[in-house]
């Protein structure tokens, strides 16, 4: 390692008179507001999130020190334990879907065909509305017996659904609703990629006798990649963080067969005002999400490799 | 010349006379303006009670010359912030409205609300007409805490009946079921899923569908936890039977999906006129006597809850109004909850079809019971309800927790589980938690 980073010759160093001030001491001054807020808004809630989780501590009750006792209790909750497995499940699914149909929707679009705008927008319409008035929309049409969908089945001669009112069914239609609000987000930043491209590549690839398929596979999807693991970051972050719209529709029904870790905690921390064994599932949850970047970095180091 | 109608209208106001005059008088003596110009925030729970509230609040601010800033929200958010708020001990509202079925426990272990017996006994804050005695015992029952704290003011009484469709009813033949057995037996008469008509609908959400299990329970003469509040009855053969029962209701004779209906897809389903049978709480009889929702409205029968092998009761759910301790105006607060539960705004409630009162008093009021808003075979089935109800929930602190539990299994009940084993599971699993909340 070098001795040292400065540009300045040794000579100048040792001349500068030692009664000048030093300013590289006084740059805390500047760094301190942020760093406040930093402390205030995500280090304290931190640390108090996990004192909270070390305590037996109810909103009606008195704090008894339990340590780990919330942890173990965790690791042998069967519905936490199923609550994992299901928000693994959702989030998996709430991620492949949009990303394979919005890669298709972005490859489509960067094609000119007419009316090519007005279809753009139309097809980014469901990321805009809010996503609570959505799932109520969604809600009334997923009623087994009045909603539109099994009247839409019926008339292409199809047998009804019971779409979220079983548990079987329940986190497919989920994910469905995702789906159709999200694929856009992931459309619009995979076609930013594409239209970015020189078209060079193309030109001699169709020289070579390069079919579509190849272009695709072998020019675009490099080229594109870093766009579509941004597309994926934000639909893993999206997908794992999801509350509103299975509240909404489902509240973590039938049973608990839609139940993530989201529902559980707020059920556990708003319901059962449980607030120290819901701020353990915090923390687990956090650490979950720490893996899965994990994994996120890993590929981000493939796509170098690519 | 006199005529008949101006003879009858001045006889009856010469017979009335007498009690107007002492009305008057009394509320002539106790002076509603000793808080004039304050004001006072009210938090109500989105329900047909906070609707009626509201539409009076005015006539409230014109008695007392207090300012009323009044907001309703949905139950789901507003039970959470109540108690998180007072837990706080910097509460934003002054008057909280709440479930007492719900709430009770939690927040007089938490002793956050004030006793209201000082002020019931203090005359120059509570009217001589407001007659605390007038209040049902089950009301009196639901509104006291175990300490004997009354730190709540019952606002009103949600009785559950049998909601039925007299139009299939009468194409079948059938009477309305007397008991739980016969009830069973209509509903699979009725249930006809070719046609897409079914024989019985209910709750079946988790968390949601605990009261239609317990209406069926109290037909045993039991409920869920011994009178001390410390061990489950949830998994005795009593509770089985009530278990199977609501299985077979809801797996053979419900619509399909039900596993996931609450109040609002029964009532939908209910209204649409394919369903014989909802059984749900009174306050939601408005719209289906409504001709721009519902397609049902010359055909809703109302019945009480039939019996079960060893009693007849119905449950009954209480709403009421309480003031933080930490409230800056208690005394305005608290005329608003007395105003809020007083014999006329009661009485305007039950018009309203917003519920059931729990004053014994309105059900002795002339104009009500000759021209009852909803009929009279509402009003006899409201009635007759009032003398058999009985507590729908237990009164513990881990409520929620325990309508989650039991509310779990009997959703499994309806995919097919064993209501045996699911029961035993979930007592075995809601038992310590029930132990623990006793502890702190």
């Amino acid at each position: 390692m070098s001795a040292s980073t400065t540009t300045l010759h040794p000579a100048a160093l040792a001349r500068r008179p030692t009664g000048r001030r030093n300013y590289a001491r006084q740059y805390w001054l500047f760094a301190m507001p942020a760093a406040v807020v930093v402390v205030a808004v995500i280090l304290f809630p931190w640390l108090f999130t996990f004192v909270m989780s070390v305590n037996d501590w109810k909103v009606s009750g008195n704090v008894y020190f339990v340590g780990l006792g919330n942890y173990e209790h965790l690791f042998h909750d069967p519905r936490f334990l199923w609550a994992v497995v299901r928000t693994l499940y959702f989030t998996t699914a709430a991620v492949v879907a949009p990303m394979l149909l919005g890669i298709w929707a972005a490859v489509c679009f960067a094609e000119n065909f007419k009316l090519r705008g007005a279809a753009r927008t139309i097809f980014i319409l469901p990321m805009m509305a809010t996503p609570v008035a959505i799932a109520l929309v969604w809600t009334m049409m997923f009623h087994p017996q009045l909603g539109v969908l099994n009247y839409l089945l019926s008339l292409v001669g199809l047998p009804p659904s019971s779409w979220v009112y079983s548990s079987a069914t329940v986190i497919p239609t989920l994910v469905m609703v995702e789906t159709w609000q999200w694929t856009p987000l992931v459309m619009l930043i995979v076609l930013g990629g594409i239209t970015s491209l020189p078209i060079d590549p193309y030109e001699a690839a169709v020289i070579d006798g390069a079919n579509g398929w190849q272009m695709f596979r072998y020019i675009t999807l490099p080229l594109v990649w870093p766009f579509i693991v941004v597309a994926a970051a934000m639909r893993i972050i999206d997908a794992l963080k999801a509350f509103d719209t299975i509240f909404v529709i489902t509240n973590g029904g039938p049973g608990t067969s839609s139940e993530t870790i989201n529902m559980l905690l707020y059920q556990t921390a708003f319901g059962y005002y449980d607030l120290g064994y819901a701020s353990a599932m915090v923390v687990v949850f956090f650490a979950l999400i720490l893996l899965l970047s994990g994994v996120l970095l890993r590929m981000r180091k493939w796509e170098h490799g690519v | 010349m006199i005529g008949r109608r101006t003879l009858l209208a001045s006889s009856a106001a010469l017979l009335a006379a007498p009690a107007i005059i002492r009305t008057v008088h009394a509320q002539s003596t106790f002076d509603w303006k000793r808080c004039k110009g304050q004001r006072v925030v009210i938090a109500l729970t989105k329900n047909p009670r906070a609707d009626c509230l509201q539409q009076h609040q005015k006539e409230f601010e014109e008695l007392t010359g207090i300012r009323v800033e009044s907001e309703q929200m949905p139950e789901q958010q507003q039970r959470p912030k109540m108690v998180m708020e007072l837990a706080s001990g910097r509460p934003s509202f002054d008057v909280t409205h709440f479930s007492l079925h719900v709430s009770k426990r939690v927040v007089g272990t938490g002793l956050w609300l004030e006793d209201m017996r000082p002020y019931l006994a203090n005359p120059a804050l509570t009217a001589p007409d407001y007659d605390w005695a007038d209040m049902s015992p089950g009301a009196l029952r639901a509104a006291t805490q175990p300490d004997g704290r009354i730190d709540s003011l019952p606002l009103e009484s949600d009785i559950w009946l049998v909601y039925y469709n007299k139009q299939l009813f009468q194409q079948k033949g059938l009477s309305f079921p007397k008991t739980f057995d016969e009830m069973l037996a209509t509903a699979r008469k009725l249930n006809d899923p070719a046609s897409g008509t079914y024989g019985f609908v209910a709750r079946g959400v988790k968390n949601a569908n605990v009261p239609v299990w317990t209406s069926i329970l109290l037909g045993q003469d039991q409920e869920t936890v011994t009178p001390d509040g410390r061990t489950l009855l949830t998994d005795t053969p009593g509770a089985i039977w009530a278990g199977e029962m609501y299985k077979s209701l809801l797996r053979e004779c419900a619509p399909p999906g039900v596993i996931g209906f609450n109040w609002n897809e029964c009532q939908t389903s209910f209204m649409q006129g394919k369903v014989g049978m909802w059984l749900d709480g009174v306050g939601f009889t408005p719209p289906l006597l409504d001709p721009k929702v519902s397609k049902i409205v010359d055909h809703v029968g109302f019945g009480v809850m039939p019996a079960g092998p060893k009693a007849q009761a119905c449950p009954v759910f209480t709403d009421a109004l309480g003031i933080p301790v930490q409230s800056k105006a208690k005394e305005a607060a608290y005329l608003y909850c007395q105003w809020a539960t007083s014999k006329q705004m009661l009485l305007n409630l039950v018009n309203m079809g917003a519920g059931a009162s729990p004053r014994l008093s309105t059900y002795q009021d002339p104009v009500l019971m000759k021209a009852s808003p909803f009929g009279q075979e509402w009003l006899q089935t409201l009635l007759a309800s009032m003398k058999i109800a009985r507590s729908g929930l237990p009164e513990i602190v881990p409520v929620n927790e325990f309508r989650d539990v039991i509310g779990i299994a009997l959703s499994n009940m309806i995919g097919g589980a064993d209501v045996a084993k699911e029961l035993h599971a979930a007592t075995t699993a809601f038992q310590p938690v029930l132990a623990q909340s006793l502890k702190t």
